[in-house]
C-alpha cells in the first residue's frame, strides 16, 4: 500500500493534531501532558522509520517522495533530534500559558523538516520549506513578553520572508527550463538544451532558499538571533532539525543538478567556505553563549556544506553527510541541553568555575564543544574526517585545507568555553532545572560520544546507500 | 597485553577522579601503582620482543576490529623503535607521578583531577608510541593535546598559563590537522582504503614522487615538526614550559615532543621513503638551524625553564638531524642506520634528562616561586643533594661521554657526517654553546653568594632524591653500557633504512 510509506510523517502529523486539541480540552496545569502524546507521536514515527532501512530505494507518490536509506537516516536524525528537544521542553515551558500548543508546533516543525528530507519535487519541497519556515517563525518568538524572542522571531521571519521567495523564483525557473517539477525529469532535462548559466541562476535561487533553513550564507543572519532569543529548547531544535532536511534536500538538488552542471559544485564550495569563515570569525568575539553556539552553527553548515559539493565527485560524500548530521544533531543538541539545564545561563562569565558546581553538565558541554570541534574519538572527529577525506578524494584538496584552517580558528572560541569552566574559581550557587531537562543532557552526551565509538555501525548501515533520483 | 598498558591508566584515571575521600598519600601511592603497571608490562614486552634479523618488524601485534568500512583497527605492536620510546614514556610518567605535586593542585578536589589527568595523559601518550593504524595514531596523538591543555591551565602557575595552554592547544592542533590532512591523503592513495600501517609501510602508496606526493609530505612534516618543535614552529614551547608545573614540563618534554620525532620516523620516513629521501637536504638544514639557534636562545635566557626549554628546541634538532641523514640518499646503509640509531638514542636520552632538569626546575619553584637563575646563588652549601643530582643532570644534557646523551649524540654525528658532513661541522656549534650554557646556569645557581632570603632554602626531599635519582642512574647505565638498548632499536634501524 502506497500510503505505508507515509507512515512516519502521518504519526507526525496526527500525534500534532492531537496534541492541538488536548491542548485546548486540558487544565493549564496539566498541559505537560501534551509533552508526552507528542514523544509517543515521534516515537511510532521513528520505528516506522526504521522498518524503512530495509526497503529497496524507491521513488513514490508519482515520482514526489523518495525512500532511500539516506533519506530514512536523515528522518531518523530529525526524529530523534525532535525527542531530545522535548525532553528538555516541558521544564523549561512549565509557565507558559500556551504550554501544550508548543509541541504541536514542535511537531508540525518536524514534518516540515520530514518533508524536506524526503521531498523528489519541487514543489513538495516548497511545502517542506514553508511549513518549516513558518513553524520556526513561532517557535523563535514563543516568548511573546521577551524583547530579545521577539526580535529573534522578527528577524527570523524577515529574512525568511526573502529567501522564500527566492526559492519560489528558482523552482519556477527551473519548471520554465524543465518543463515539470520532478526530479527524476529534471534530471535528464539538465545539459540537454538549455543554456548552463541559465540552470545555474535557477539553481543559485533555490540553494539560497535551502541555505536559509541551513543558517549557511547568504542567508544565516537570523541562525545567532535565534539561538540567543528563541527558547532555549527552541533554539537547540532550529538550530538542528530543520537543517538536516535541508542538508538532505540541497543533496539531493546536488544529485539532479550537479552531474551535468559545471558550476554546481563551484558554487556549493564558495557558500561552504565563506559559511565556515564568516561564522567562526563572528563567533571569536560573542560573550553570550547562546550566541556563540549560533555563529558556530553557521560554521557547522559551512562544514556540511564541503560534503554536499561533493556528491556525485566523491563516494564518501553521502556517509559523510550523514555521520556529519547525525554528530552535529549529538552535539549541538547536548550544548543547547545544558544551557537548558542551567536555565538559560547567557553569559560568559557566568560558566567560570562551574565544573566544580555542576561537573556533569560541564563535563557534557565540554564533550559537545570538543566534538563540534572534531576531538577524536567523538563523532564530530568522524564527521570532519569523512568530509576532509570526500573533499581530497574528489579533488577539491583545497576544501578540507579551508576545514582544517577553520577547525583552528575555531578553538579560540570553544576553549574561551571551556577553559574557565575549569581554570576558575566556582561561584557560589548555580539554580538548575528538573530531571527532564538533565536526562535531555546526559543522553546527547552520551550520543556524542557512543556514537564516535560506534559509527562503524552507521558507515555498515550507509554501505552501498544512494540517494534517490 | 599492549593493550592493558593503555587502558590500565585510563581506567585509573577515571577511577581517582571518582573517588571522592581520598587521603593526599592515597592519592599518590594510588597513582604512582596505576602508572607503574604499563612500565612492568613494557618491561615484559622488552623482555619478549625478539631483534632477529629474521622476526617480524612488528611484534606483539593485536589487533580488534574497529570502523571496518575505512580500514581502520584497533592495532597495536611494537618495533624497537617505538619500545623504546614507549618504555621511557611509561618511566618519564610514573617519576612525574611519584614526584611531590605542585602547590597548585594542594586542595584535595583538585589533586584527585591532578593525577587523574596525568594517567590519561599517561594512557593516551603509550597509545601514540603503540598504535599500528594511522587513525588510532591520530586520536591519541590529539588526545595528548587536550590533556596536556588541561594540566597546564588548571595547574599552571599565574595569569599566564590560561594563555600558554591555548597557544599550546591552538599551535598543535593546527598541526596535527595538517597531519590529518596528510594522512588522508596518504590513505586515499591504498585500495581498498586502509589505515593499517604495516600494508603502508609495505605498500608505499606514493612511491612515485610528484606534487601530490610532496604535499602529502609538507602535511606530515609540517604536523609533526610543529610537535617536536622544529625553529620556526618553536614559539609556543617557552611559554608552555615556563607555566606548566614540573612534572607536566616533564611529560611535556620527555613524552610529548617525542610524539613528533617518533611519528616522524614512523611516517614519512617508512611511510613515504621515496620523497622524504628527496626532501631529506632540506629538513636537515632546518634541524641545523634548530640545533644552533636553540642553543643560541638557550644560552640568552635567564630564567631557568626558559632556558632548559630551549637546550630542549637544540636537543630535538639533533634527532631531527639523525632521521633526516638516516633518510639521506648519498651516505652509506650502515651509516644511515646508525644515525637513525643515535636519533632514537637521543629520543630516549633526552627523555630522561630533561625530564629530570625539568623535574629539578619544578623543585626550584615550589621552594622559591621564582626561575630567575640571577636571584639564586651558593646552593651548593645549603643543598647539596639538590646540586649533585642537577650537576649530574647538566653534565648528561651537554653530552659528557659515560653519560646517555653522549652516546645518542655520537651516534647521531657518526652519521650525520658520512652523509652530510657539513652540515654535522655546523650542528657540533651546538655542542659547545650548550656545555657553555649549562655550566653558567651551574656556576648562577650554586656556587658565589647565597642570597639572604634562601637562608632556609631546603634540600631535595627523599622522594624527589629517589624519583631523579631513578631517572639518572639509567642516564649514567645507557652511558655506561648502552649496547643491550643499541640492539634492539639498532635491529629496527637497520630494517627501517634498508626498506
Amino acid at each position: 500500500m502506497p500510503l505505508a510509506r507515509l507512515v512516519p510523517e502521518l504519526a507526525v502529523l496526527l500525534a500534532a493534531i492531537v496534541v492541538i486539541l488536548s491542548a485546548s480540552l486540558l487544565p493549564r496545569r496539566q498541559q505537560g501532558f501534551c509533552a508526552l502524546l507528542a514523544a509517543l507521536g515521534l516515537v511510532v514515527a521513528a520505528a516506522a522509520a526504521g522498518l524503512q532501512l530495509g526497503w529497496p530505494a524507491a521513488l513514490g507518490f508519482s515520482g514526489t517522495w523518495a525512500i532511500d536509506r539516506v533519506t530514512v537516516w536523515a528522518k531518523l536524525i530529525i526524529l530523534g533530534g525532535t525527542l531530545l528537544v522535548l525532553l528538555m521542553s516541558p521544564e523549561w515551558l512549565r509557565r507558559d500559558p500556551r504550554h501544550g500548543e508548543y509541541y504541536a508546533v514542535l511537531l508540525f516543525a518536524t514534518v516540515g523538516a520530514l518533508m524536506m528530507a524526503g521531498a523528489a519535487d519541487t514543489m513538495e519541497l516548497v511545502i517542506g520549506v514553508l511549513l518549516s519556515s513558518t513553524t520556526g517563525y513561532t517557535l523563535a518568538a514563543y516568548h511573546r513578553g521577551d524583547d530579545l524572542s521577539v526580535e529573534a522571531g522578527m528577524k527570523f521571519f524577515l529574512v525568511g520572508a526573502l529567501a522564500n521567495a527566492l526559492l519560489l523564483i528558482g523552482v519556477v525557473w527551473l519548471f520554465g527550463l524543465a518543463g515539470s517539477t520532478e526530479y527524476a525529469v529534471i534530471k535528464e532535462a539538465v545539459g540537454s538544451g538549455q543554456p548552463d548559466t541559465a540552470w545555474l541562476v535557477a539553481a543559485t535561487f533555490v540553494v539560497i532558499g535551502l541555505c536559509f533553513k541551513l543558517g549557511a550564507v547568504p542567508a544565516h543572519t537570523w541562525m545567532p538571533d535565534a539561538a540567543q532569543g528563541a527558547p532555549v529548547p527552541a533554539a537547540g531544535y532550529l538550530t538542528v532539525v530543520p537543517k538536516v532536511g535541508a542538508a538532505v534536500a540541497l543533496a539531493r538538488l546536488g544529485q539532479v543538478l550537479g552531474g551535468e552542471l559545471a558550476g554546481w559544485s563551484g558554487l556549493i564550495a564558495t557558500l561552504a567556505v565563506l559559511s565556515m569563515t564568516l561564522g567562526n570569525l563572528a563567533a571569536l568575539r560573542q560573550t553570550d553563549v547562546r550566541r556563540l553556539l549560533g555563529w558556530s552553527s553557521v560554521s557547522q553548515s559551512g562544514y556540511l556544506l564541503v560534503a554536499v559539493a561533493m556528491i556525485g565527485r566523491s563516494g564518501q560524500a553521502l556517509p559523510a553527510l550523514i555521520v556529519f548530521l547525525a554528530g552535529y544533531a549529538a552535539a549541538n543538541l547536548a550544548a543547547f541541553a545544558v544551557v537548558a539545564r542551567l536555565r538559560g545561563r547567557a553569559d560568559l562569565q557566568d560558566y567560570r568555575g562551574l565544573a566544580r558546581a555542576r561537573p556533569w553538565s560541564m563535563l557534557v558541554l565540554t564533550i559537545a564543544l570538543l566534538s563540534l570541534l572534531g576531538i577524536p574519538p567523538l563523532v564530530g572527529f568522524a564527521g570532519k574526517l569523512l568530509l576532509m577525506l570526500a573533499a581530497v578524494d574528489g579533488g577539491l584538496s583545497w576544501l578540507a585545507v579551508a576545514v582544517v584552517l577553520n577547525s583552528v580558528i575555531s578553538l579560540f572560541y570553544y576553549a574561551r568555553v571551556i577553559g574557565p569552566m575549569y581554570f576558575e574559581p566556582p561561584p557560589p550557587r548555580v539554580a538548575v532545572l528538573g530531571p527532564w531537562a538533565q536526562t535531555a543532557m546526559l543522553l546527547a552526551g552520551a550520543l556524542t560520544v557512543g556514537l564516535g565509538f560506534g559509527v562503524d555501525g552507521l558507515l555498515r548501515g550507509l554501505a552501498g546507500a544512494v540517494l534517490l533520483p | 597485553m599492549l593493550s592493558a598498558t593503555i587502558w590500565v591508566p585510563l581506567i585509573g584515571a577515571v577511577l581517582l577522579a571518582a573517588w571522592r575521600d581520598a587521603s593526599p598519600r592515597g592519592l599518590r601511592i594510588a597513582a604512582v601503582l596505576i602508572a607503574s603497571i604499563p612500565l612492568v608490562l613494557l618491561v615484559v614486552a622488552w623482555v619478549r620482543f625478539d631483534a632477529a634479523a629474521d622476526a617480524p618488524l612488528f611484534q606483539l601485534v593485536e589487533e580488534l576490529r574497529w570502523i571496518s568500512t575505512l580500514g581502520v583497527a584497533w592495532r597495536l605492536g611494537v618495533d624497537g623503535i617505538a619500545l623504546a620510546v614507549a618504555s621511557v614514556s611509561a618511566l618519564v610518567f610514573v617519576a612525574a607521578v611519584a614526584y611531590p605535586p605542585p602547590n597548585s593542585a594542594s586542595d584535595e578536589g583538585r589533586l584527585r583531577h591532578y593525577y587523574a589527568w596525568l594517567l590519561f595523559l599517561d594512557g593516551i601518550s603509550l597509545g601514540v608510541f603503540l598504535a599500528l593504524d594511522l587513525l588510532l595514531f591520530y586520536v591519541f596523538f590529539d588526545l595528548s593535546l587536550v590533556g596536556m591543555y588541561f594540566l597546564i591551565g588548571r595547574f599552571g602557575h599565574g595569569e599566564d598559563a590560561r594563555r600558554a595552554a591555548l597557544k599550546f592547544f591552538i599551535y598543535t592542533l593546527g598541526g596535527s590537522l595538517a597531519m590529518l590532512l596528510g594522512i588522508i591523503g596518504l590513505v586515499l592513495a591504498t585500495d581498498p582504503l586502509t589505515f593499517d600501517m604495516r600494508t603502508l609501510i609495505a605498500a608505499q602508496p606514493l612511491s612515485g614522487g610528484g606534487t601530490y606526493a610532496g604535499l602529502v609530505l609538507l602535511g606530515l612534516i609540517l604536523g609533526l615538526g610543529i610537535k617536536t618543535p622544529i625553529v620556526p614552529f618553536h614559539t609556543w614551547l617557552p611559554p608552555a614550559h615556563v607555566d606548566a608545573p614540573g612534572p607536566a614540563s616533564a611529560i611535556l618534554a620527555g613524552v610529548l615532543l617525542k610524539m613528533g620525532t617518533y611519528g616522524l620516523v614512523r611516517l614519512p620516513f617508512s611511510m613515504l621513503r621515496e620523497t622524504f629521501a628527496h626532501y631529506a637536504l632540506p629538513l636537515a638544514i632546518v634541524a641545523v638551524v634548530s640545533i644552533v639557534y636553540g642553543a643560541l636562545v638557550a644560552w640568552g635566557q635567564t630564567n631557568l625553564k626558559r632556558r632548559i626549554a630551549y637546550t630542549s628546541v637544540n636537543h630535538m634538532g639533533y634527532v631531527v638531524l639523525g632521521i633526516a641523514a638516516a633518510a639521506g640518499l648519498s651516505g652509506q646503509a650502515s651509516a644511515r642506520a646508525v644515525a637513525l640509531t643515535g636519533a632514537t638514542f637521543e629520543m630516549v636520552a633526552h627523555a630522561l634528562i630533561t625530564g629530570a632538569l625539568f623535574l629539578i626546575a619544578g623543585a626550584f619553584w615550589q621552594r622559591g616561586g621564582e626561575y630567575e637563575l640571577r636571584a639564586y646563588g651558593g646552593l651548593a652549601r645549603r643543598a647539596p643533594r639538590l646540586t649533585g643530582l642537577t650537576v649530574l643532570a647538566a653534565f648528561a644534557s651537554l653530552g659528557l661521554p659515560g653519560l646517555a646523551g653522549f652516546v645518542a649524540e655520537f651516534q647521531v654525528f657518526a652519521g650525520a657526517f658520512a652523509v652530510y658532513p657539513w652540515l654535522a661541522a655546523i650542528a657540533l656549534l651546538g655542542i659547545l654553546i650548550t656545555a657553555a650554557l649549562f655550566l653558567q646556569m651551574l656556576q648562577l645557581l650554586f656556587f658565589g653568594e647565597l642570597p639572604a632570603r634562601w637562608s632556609g632554602f631546603a634540600d631535595l626531599g627523599w622522594s624527589e632524591t629517589l624519583v631523579l635519582c631513578g631517572l639518572l642512574l639509567l642516564v649514567v647505565v645507557l652511558g655506561v653500557y648502552p649496547g643491550w638498548a643499541l640492539t634492539v632499536i639498532g635491529a629496527t634501524a637497520t630494517r627501517l633504512v634498508a626498506g
